[in-house]
């Protein structure tokens, strides 16, 4: 019997997982590619739409007004609005996208604005329609420093100093680092993230271990050999434990690249608005992120074996699985929800804590009680897990399934 | 040397309830010598070669192969065993050379030893044509020398061999058969499972005819004729087995 039993199985089934496309696909190409295409592809792709969506000089249509040449006449000489003459259906065209947005100026408006009573100026968009907000924003400015004007027309009239308006200035201002700040806004999708490609980058490998074994006829085989059921496991579990991590470290990695990419391009774009999405990965924020991911990819790996070694087939395997993904996103997506933030209970439910504390590594705050809860709890239920793998690869009934 | 004894094998079925696919099957098998396990489908032979070769644990008694037991030394009964059947199938992505290797490995081989061993099963089943090629692109008769070649590699004392024919083109089965004997005329213990007559008559040693978990008869063929007043297999099979059928079917 070989001593090195648990290698020897661990090196044949790495052999064998690099020969196999599917197993470059959901380890490498994934997590390579998953953050670039959607990071950096879809931010910058949002923010040359909304930046092409701001140059662009809406069309407004002005309802009404005969009586009040002045506001008109104001509206008509902005700049960044676009004056269409009056339709009938100007509803249709706002949804039809022809014009963005409408004011309607009520009759005798401008008599009442000189007679110092309030009239309401009606305001109509096409409400989630980027372009029509925007339109309508333009035209809320103007009519914003329109009623300013007046108000202060009025005060000089009656010599009273503007200065009555505003007693005191309030100001808000951050006093939190940019990383913590960044982390706060996009923290959390990066536990959610670390989570999910973990359990995908073990999937994969369980599934072929295990089910895969029993569809081939390699099962038997394998079986028939000196090595023992506990070093069978062991070498197979190492091997989806290495698909799991490289997954999440590619992952982590990716994520790095990404942002700092998402970064250059915000500075040489000279867009500040994105400036919340930069996030800062150091070597201490992406070693904190693998450690805490090492249990849980622990948890995944025997988990997944487990549960895939019960089907019969790669496609049995699956349907049992996927009700997995949702047990996993599930909590993955609560630590994603405002609010939610880590409390001594929540740090002992599996994923969900591992999210949460990902999320307050990525702010730069390290709660060392919390930090240790969390890992030492994920290490028993891994702990747990593999022993129920053990277990499961002891029994006849699973492995000879009729 | 193979002893068997009193071996039994309960399966628990929701529908059926319990069933013996094993019961109280008692043997010996000498070096040097094929038992053919006869037996019609479901008739217990997989369940029990699959006891032998520790993949199953009996429900009760035991066998003993070259001095260990199947329940309490089960690593080193596989040690000392070569199994296979058609349900042994190869791993795909590897290489014939790399299959083998990893058997050998498994089985403690170190790698001079081990480099030996392959080169020389692989000229003797002259398999050097195909070492390099992946196990899924090998043709029926190449992954049937390369599985040959995995059972042989630790050069075990004692062959398994379970339907090892089924389902295989004529001169693959010749390969098999050929192998057989060979195993047979090195000294080795050789017992395999069949329902094909021709094949026991022309190998076994000693046939032993299996039905219904139950060992119902054995001895040489000479003896069986003797014994049932038949010269040809199938009708001495057919008289032990049909009244316990029809027993059964009543």
């Amino acid at each position: 019997m070989a001593r090195n039993a648990v290698g020897v199985v661990y090196r044949k089934e790495f052999t064998e997982w690099v020969r196999d496309r599917r197993t470059l696909i959901s380890t490498v190409v994934v997590p390579l590619f998953f953050f670039p295409i959607i990071m950096v592809g879809f931010t910058a792709l949002a923010v040359v739409l909304v930046g092409k969506a701001k140059e662009e000089t809406p069309k407004i249509m002005i309802l009404g007004g005969k009586d009040s040449p002045h506001v008109v006449e104001g509206l008509q000489k902005v700049k960044s609005l676009e004056i269409a003459p009056y339709r009938v259906n100007w509803k249709e065209q706002i949804s039809d996208k022809e014009i963005r947005a409408a004011v309607e100026i009520p009759p005798g408006f401008q008599a009442a604005l000189e007679k110092g009573e309030a009239k309401t100026v009606q305001i109509y968009y096409y409400e989630g329609e980027m372009k029509s907000s925007f339109g309508a924003d333009r035209i809320e400015k103007f009519l914003k420093d329109y009623r300013d004007q007046v108000v202060r027309d009025r005060l000089a009239a009656k010599n009273v100093p503007t200065s009555v308006l505003t007693p005191f200035e309030i100001h808000q201002e951050n006093v939190a680092p940019p990383e913590k700040v960044s982390g706060a806004t996009v923290g959390g999708f990066i536990g959610y993230m670390v989570v999910l490609l973990c359990m995908t980058g073990a999937m994969y490998p369980a599934i072929e271990l295990t089910a895969g074994e029993k569809e081939r006829g390699t099962m038997e085989t394998i079986l028939s050999s000196p090595i023992s059921r506990m070093n069978l496991v062991l070498g197979k579990f190492l091997l989806v434990l290495s698909a799991a991590l490289a997954t999440a470290a590619l992952s982590v990695m990716s994520m790095g690249i990404s942002f700092s990419a998402l970064r250059r391009f915000n500075v040489s774009s000279g867009r500040g608005d994105a400036a919340a999405l930069l996030l800062q990965l150091g070597p201490k924020a992406v070693a904190s992120i693998f450690m805490m991911a090492l249990p849980m990819a622990v948890l995944f790996s025997a988990v997944l074996m487990t549960i895939a070694l019960f089907a019969k087939s790669h496609k049995e395997a699956q349907s049992y699985l996927t009700p997995m993904t949702f047990l996993v996103v599930i909590p993955a997506v609560a630590s994603l929800l405002p609010g939610v933030e880590l409390t001594p209970k929540l740090a002992l439910i599996p994923i969900l804590n591992t999210s949460l504390v990902c999320k307050e590594i990525m702010t730069g705050t390290y709660h060392w009680n919390s930090i240790a809860l969390i890992f030492g709890s994920t290490c028993v239920y891994a702990g747990v897990a593999l022993f129920l793998a053990f277990k499961t690869f002891q029994r006849e009934s699973v492995l000879f399934r009729s | 040397m193979i002893e068997a004894r009193s071996l039994s094998k309960r399966f628990h079925d929701k529908k059926r309830g319990e069933i013996r696919a094993v019961d109280g099957v008692s043997f010996r098998c000498a070096p040097g010598q094929i038992y053919g396990l006869l037996g019609a489908n479901g008739a217990g032979k997989t369940t029990t070669l699959r006891i032998l070769a520790t993949i199953l644990e009996p429900s009760d008694g035991t066998a003993v192969i070259c001095g260990y037991d199947v329940v309490e030394q089960p690593e080193n009964v596989r040690a000392n065993v070569g199994f296979l059947s058609t349900a042994t199938a190869l791993y795909p992505r590897l290489t014939a050379q790399e299959l083998v290797e990893y058997f050998g490995r498994l089985n403690g081989l170190d790698e001079v030893t081990l480099k030996k061993r392959v080169d020389e099963i692989f000229g003797r089943l002259d398999m050097n044509g195909f070492r390099d090629r992946r196990c899924d692109k090998l043709s029926t008769g190449m992954k049937q020398k390369t599985s040959i070649a995995r059972t042989l590699v630790h050069d075990p004392p004692v062959m398994i061999f379970d339907e090892p024919t089924l389902g295989l083109d004529i001169m693959t089965a010749r390969t098999i058969t050929t192998f057989i004997r060979e195993c047979r005329d090195r000294g080795k213990t050789v017992i395999f499972s069949t329902h094909i007559m021709s094949e026991v008559e022309k190998l076994c040693d000693v046939i032993g005819i299996i039905h219904d978990g139950k060992l119902l008869t054995e001895g040489t063929l000479k003896e069986l004729r003797a014994k049932y007043g038949e010269q040809d297999l199938e009708e001495i099979f057919v008289k032990i087995v049909t009244p316990l059928q029809a027993r059964a079917e009543a």
